[in-house]
């Protein structure tokens, strides 16, 4: 029961490490290059809730002075996860480019069929 | 004059960053060229006046945009990283000259974007190791890594464009690892700047220690995978094999070092990692050092040889890490220098090679050393090096791996170190029988050596293998203050 209730108290985390998990999971068990990327931007996703949850301060609001206000957010993570984002979207460019070409040479984007069609490895 | 002097951190990464821009721009090869060569020859002068000011006057903080630390990004240069801005910048000149003929050869004209990628390359090494700011260095890691796999994947042979799509999901995969575990970090401390993070995090109460080795889980897991610790490696072979071969030189020289500096800086600066972690580091560094290079034996394209030696040799490395001792990690910081230019002399020799027989696998290499004799005698020393010959820079660094060993009380782990010496005197072994005992195959009959502006950058890096193993001044006492300070700062 205490286990429940301190899962419903932090569901953040619960959510942030069930998409964690998930896509780590995805990565690693699907042959699909595209789903592979999809994966990865799941993964990738838990970690800006990693950052965002423990930074939402309830009754808290922007730091911005205001006679109203008397407890305000740290704006960092939220900074920081917009570069993550950025470095995110430029990883799946990357990927997705990566596929276009890997599609032209081999006609195919499922690695198990690649590595047959290559013979070794 | 000393306006810019003051300067001098921030222009190591803004030059890089903008010929990046500007090489981008430019559709003309040989004007790509010239500003590629001129950044790479200044920034070894900017990086050796960095550590010559932190040997001389304690480490430098620069702070970017007038913010002071812990608020703003610090660039922070001690004698480590001092030391490995050097490294990776006297690595990138010495080759660049190397790249105009190679990448000709091996890309076809048109290929001035490499040079664009190449740059931004260097701009996120140079800012993983200059940076003092956890998050900073994530955003540096990926801007080397992304360019990285651009490198890569730029490879002639199909099969690069698929090992840089492997690359890039195990390293992006390693790069979260290391967010989430500097994101466990700045939920306990409420910091990014390491030196900050140190001092909140030594003053921690003991309940919160559950909480900092899963963060130490994480980053050290993460940061394995860029550095191809054992059994992490898988990725580095196909990478290296199919990269074009200057990139490959560039790329063993410089990336996994750089991602082993960071393994150090936060294992001893930040962490203070207890024994759990150095016993792990210990074994995974021995079946590294020693099943890689049996691996190495049975392979006949000699690139992928090398690849698999160099994860032979990453391993000597962590292992002088785990050590965790005065001689052991100077061992594992002067193996970071001196593996860096032997594995470079090595794969640039292989690229020698490939533009001249269009192959580098075992069998046609015989009798080349007759045919390219320059080449192949760089290739030879190297080799020596590798092994750890005395004479040659590997000496040097095992000399100091087996002190440290034999310090810590474990004459086992000196015995192991000579031992997988041997192993490596048999894969090298049967490369220079080959190339030298051999009668000329087909393809190495019509061949010579490389044109000057290839052959310099080799014997250079040749002679500075030797010159490594003989004069120990420079990079052995610089190493050992390194490794100084580092233990001195472990809480």
């Amino acid at each position: 029961m205490d286990l429940i209730n301190a899962a419903l108290s932090k569901y953040v985390y619960v959510v942030t490490i069930f998409l964690m998990v998930a896509g780590l999971f995805v990565v690693v068990a699907r042959a699909n290059m595209i789903k592979k990327l999809v994966g990865l931007s799941i993964f990738q996703s838990s970690v800006y809730l990693l950052y965002l949850g423990p930074a939402k301060i309830f009754g808290a609001t922007a730091p911005i002075l205001d006679s109203d206000y008397t407890a305000y957010s740290n704006p960092l993570p939220h900074a920081l996860i917009l570069t993550a984002i950025v470095v995110g979207v430029g990883t799946m460019a990357l990927g997705l480019a990566l596929v276009v070409r890997i599609h032209e040479a081999y006609g195919t984007i499922e690695e198990d069929e690649i590595f047959e069609e290559d013979g070794e490895e | 004059m000393t306006v810019l002097a003051a300067q001098l951190p921030a222009l190591l990464i803004v030059l890089p960053l903008i010929a990046a821009a500007l090489v981008a721009l430019v559709r003309s090869d040989r004007v790509a060229f010239a500003i590629t060569l001129a950044v790479s020859l200044v920034l070894p002068v900017i990086a050796a006046l960095l550590l010559h000011r932190a040997l001389v006057a304690g480490p430098i903080s620069y702070q970017l945009g007038g913010w002071s630390p812990p608020w703003g990004i610090e660039y922070r240069i001690d004698v480590l990283n001092g030391f490995v801005l050097m490294l990776v910048s006297a690595v990138a000149a010495v080759a660049a000259p190397y790249a105009r003929r190679s990448l000709a050869a091996e890309l076809g004209d048109g290929h001035a974007t490499f040079y664009a990628i190449y740059l931004l390359c260097l701009t996120g090494l140079l800012g993983v190791t200059i940076t003092g700011d956890a998050f900073n260095v994530f955003v540096f890691l990926e801007i080397s890594s992304l360019a990285t796999y651009a490198l890569i994947a730029m490879g002639r042979h199909r099969r690069a464009a698929l090992a840089a799509f492997q690359y890039l999901i195990v390293g992006t995969i390693g790069a979260t690892f290391y967010v989430i575990g500097v994101g466990f970090l700045y939920l306990l401390t409420g910091t990014l700047n390491l030196a900050d993070m140190a001092q909140r995090l030594a003053a921690l109460p003991d309940e919160q220690s559950r909480a900092v080795l899963t963060a130490t889980a994480f980053i050290t897991v993460g940061v394995s995978l860029k550095l191809a610790l054992f059994p992490l490696h898988f990725w580095l072979p196909k990478a290296y094999t199919y990269a074009p071969s200057w990139a490959a030189a560039f790329l063993s020289a410089t990336a996994t070092k750089v991602a082993i500096y960071l393994l150090v800086r936060f294992f001893f600066t930040v962490l203070g990692v207890d024994v759990v972690f150095d016993r792990v580091l210990l074994a995974l560094s021995l079946a590294g050092m020693f099943i890689a290079s049996v691996i190495a034996i049975y392979e006949s394209n000699i690139k992928r040889m090398m690849a698999y030696s160099s994860i032979a040799q990453i391993g000597y490395i962590t292992l002088g890490m785990a050590l965790s001792n005065k001689a052991g990690l100077t061992g594992a910081l002067v193996h970071l220098l001196n593996h860096a230019v032997t594995k470079g002399t090595l794969f640039l020799a292989l690229g020698a090679v490939a533009l001249r027989l269009g192959s580098v696998k075992l069998q046609d290499l015989a009798g080349l050393g007759r045919r390219m004799p320059l080449t192949m005698g760089a290739f030879s020393v190297a080799a020596f090096g590798i092994i750890g010959t005395p004479g040659t820079a590997g000496f040097i660094s095992k000399w100091y791996l087996a002190t440290g060993a034999l310090e810590a009380g474990e004459a086992t782990l000196a015995f192991l170190i000579v031992a997988s010496s041997l192993v490596s005197v048999i894969y090298m072994g049967r490369v220079l029988e080959v190339t030298w005992f051999r009668p000329p195959s087909p393809l190495a009959l019509q061949a010579k050596d490389p044109p000057l502006s290839m052959l310099g950058p080799i014997v250079i890096f040749a002679a500075a293998s030797v010159y490594l193993g003989l004069d120990t001044r420079g990079s052995a006492s610089i190493a050992s203050l390194a490794a100084d300070q580092l233990l001195g700062a472990r809480p």
